[in-house]
């Protein structure tokens, strides 16, 4: 998008909410806005990167990051607070904890949904299982089948939450798991095909359920130019449809912003992914409003 | 229908009609990095304090001292630092193999890349251990045949890399092909079946290690690598591994 259009979008978009302010005092606001937040592959990444680490001086850190979410949700209530999976492995913390602090200070952070990543198999099937107690969010994951497992009806395939009466579906997508984790690791956990459930959830959210807004939670891969084949979150995006959002990990993919991919259908969505380590935080604002017209041209993306 | 059903269908119908419809009409996307400009929370910073103090000290305790700098870049066939992983493994599990199973281990083979870290002069911790091997791998003894033994050498003498071994020894000629292979000093007999350790990542195809592949049994030690390290630096004071002539070339 053009400077120019931005600011002009913006300027517009702003009257108008001011226009809903004043002109209807009646029991709900005519525009409503909600506010999604998102990490990926923080591997156990709690602490904050010393002033001397050579890539990353000073980035991160759980702290930090509760802070920005605390001012975020008091200026918006209306927010919701996803990880996009590979919670564990990667520090000191993971080996001595097992994963019990990263989900202790998720759920302190109050995040909502978390979908889960190969790394998160590091301590076997069991060991995940063992730390769930401790996680006071749901894991998604629509095309892990764990019912031959210790997981089984502990992970949901999906979940509906409703804000400021939005209703949001959020959905989960693991990679596969055979050649990249040990068997004996996710033992009897079935791995299927993500296009195809993500057609099945899209159908039971958006048909059945009628979600105002569909999340995909995935840990396929940004993109894997060198095989094309490979099924990723472009991939995913270009042949699927009903999709708002989808919230990428495992590449570890540093993004400018955020990526508008047209869907099978022709229609826009975002995929999005902020690296890895805790040390960026995505945000990404749906507004919506009851007036018809000012969604019939399409809706506008600003990123 | 009775009167209670009609009753429903109104309220349901007074419901829905009052449902505003509502329509998706702008989305704006930003990523917010989380750097020191940023207020630390102090509620999550208390909360993690007692974990950070207690992997700290067990990370900073000193098991040992190194008399050097050694890095998996020192050395071109083999290193100090790998000769050193190498020969921790067959001393560390050795022991542990034999009381289960009776027998010893023959060899030991890991891989170069599987050094993540150097050892720096001075104290060795169990910070340094989780350096050099922060993954979880374990140690597993594998029987080869002859067969795969002749495959493994004929691997290493083509990778032509300084991966870690112990216990074997090979020789290559001044053009590098092989000259001579040998265990403990003596030639190998290609019709027996050996113990070979190594960790559970090669084993399972890491590095196309393919030869592990093609085997008679795995054992399963339990054992970490990194543990292995952490067990042999408490045992050894002084660290002082050098280079030596396991695996190396003839000049002409």
């Amino acid at each position: 998008m053009k400077r120019r259009d931005f600011i002009q979008q913006t300027a517009a978009a702003s009257a108008l909410i001011g226009l809903g302010g004043m002109g209807l005092t009646s029991f709900a606001p005519a525009t409503k806005k909600i506010t999604i937040l998102h990490t990926n592959d923080v591997h156990s990444h709690i602490d904050a990167f010393g002033p001397d680490d050579g890539r990353n001086p000073n980035q991160g850190g759980v702290s930090r990051r509760a802070t920005l979410i605390a001012n975020i949700r008091k200026e918006n209530p209306n927010t919701l607070l996803l990880d996009a999976g590979d919670i564990f492995q990667g520090t000191p913390y993971f080996n001595y904890y097992g994963g019990e602090l990263e989900f202790k200070l998720m759920s302190m952070l109050k995040y909502d949904v978390a979908t889960i990543g190969n790394h998160d198999f590091d301590n076997g099937i069991d060991g995940l299982f063992a730390q769930l107690p401790h996680a006071k969010f749901d894991f998604v994951s629509a095309n892990y089948d764990f019912s031959n497992t210790i997981l089984d009806t502990h992970v949901k395939p999906y979940k509906i939450l409703v804000k400021d009466g939005i209703k949001i579906g959020i959905f989960g997508l693991g990679i596969e798991l055979n050649g990249l984790v040990e068997q004996r690791m996710y033992k009897e956990t079935k791995y299927l095909d993500p296009t195809e459930t993500a057609q099945e959830m899209t159908r039971i959210l958006k048909q059945d359920e009628h979600c105002d807004l569909i999340i995909c939670l995935s840990h396929l891969g940004y993109n894997y130019r060198n095989r094309p084949e490979k099924i990723s979150d472009l991939k995913l995006a270009e042949t699927t449809k009903d999709i708002d959002l989808i919230i990428g990990g495992h590449t570890h993919t540093f993004l400018k912003k955020p990526t508008v991919v047209k869907n099978s259908e022709g229609k826009n969505l975002l995929v999005n992914q902020v690296g890895c380590y805790g040390i960026n935080l995505g945000k990404i604002d749906f507004y919506f409003d009851a007036d018809k017209n000012k969604s019939a041209n399409g809706t506008s993306i600003i990123v | 229908m009775n009167y209670k059903h009609s009753l429903f269908l109104i309220c349901l119908l007074i419901f829905c009609s009052c449902k505003q419809e509502v329509h998706l009409y702008k989305i704006e996307g930003q990523q917010i990095n989380i750097s020191d400009s940023l207020t630390s929370s102090s509620e999550i910073e208390d909360f993690i304090k007692p974990y950070r103090d207690n992997v700290n000290k067990n990370l900073d305790s000193i098991l040992a001292y190194a008399v050097d700098t050694y890095s998996k870049s020192d050395g071109e066939y083999n290193t100090a630092i790998g000769n050193m992983m190498a020969d921790a493994v067959y001393e560390e599990a050795n022991p542990v193999f034999k009381s289960r199973t009776g027998e010893d281990i023959d060899f030991v083979l890991l891989n170069h890349g599987g050094i993540r870290a150097i050892i720096s002069k001075g104290s060795v911790t169990t910070r340094t251990a989780y350096e050099i091997m922060p993954f979880e791998n374990s140690t597993v003894v594998v029987k080869l045949k002859g067969e795969q033994v002749q495959e493994l050498i004929d691997y290493l003498v083509k990778a032509k890399r300084a991966h870690p071994i112990s216990k074997l020894n090979i020789v290559l000629d001044a053009d590098g092909n092989l000259e001579s292979a040998g265990l403990n000093g003596k030639p190998i007999d290609f019709t027996k079946t050996y113990n070979v350790a190594t960790n559970d990542y090669l084993y399972n195809g890491g590095d196309r290690m393919d030869f592990f592949k093609t085997n008679d049994s795995l054992y399963v030690l339990d054992y970490k690598i990194r543990n292995v390290l952490i067990d042999y630096f408490k045992k050894t004071d002084t660290l002082n591994p050098v280079i030596d002539n396991r695996f190396i070339q003839l000049n002409n």
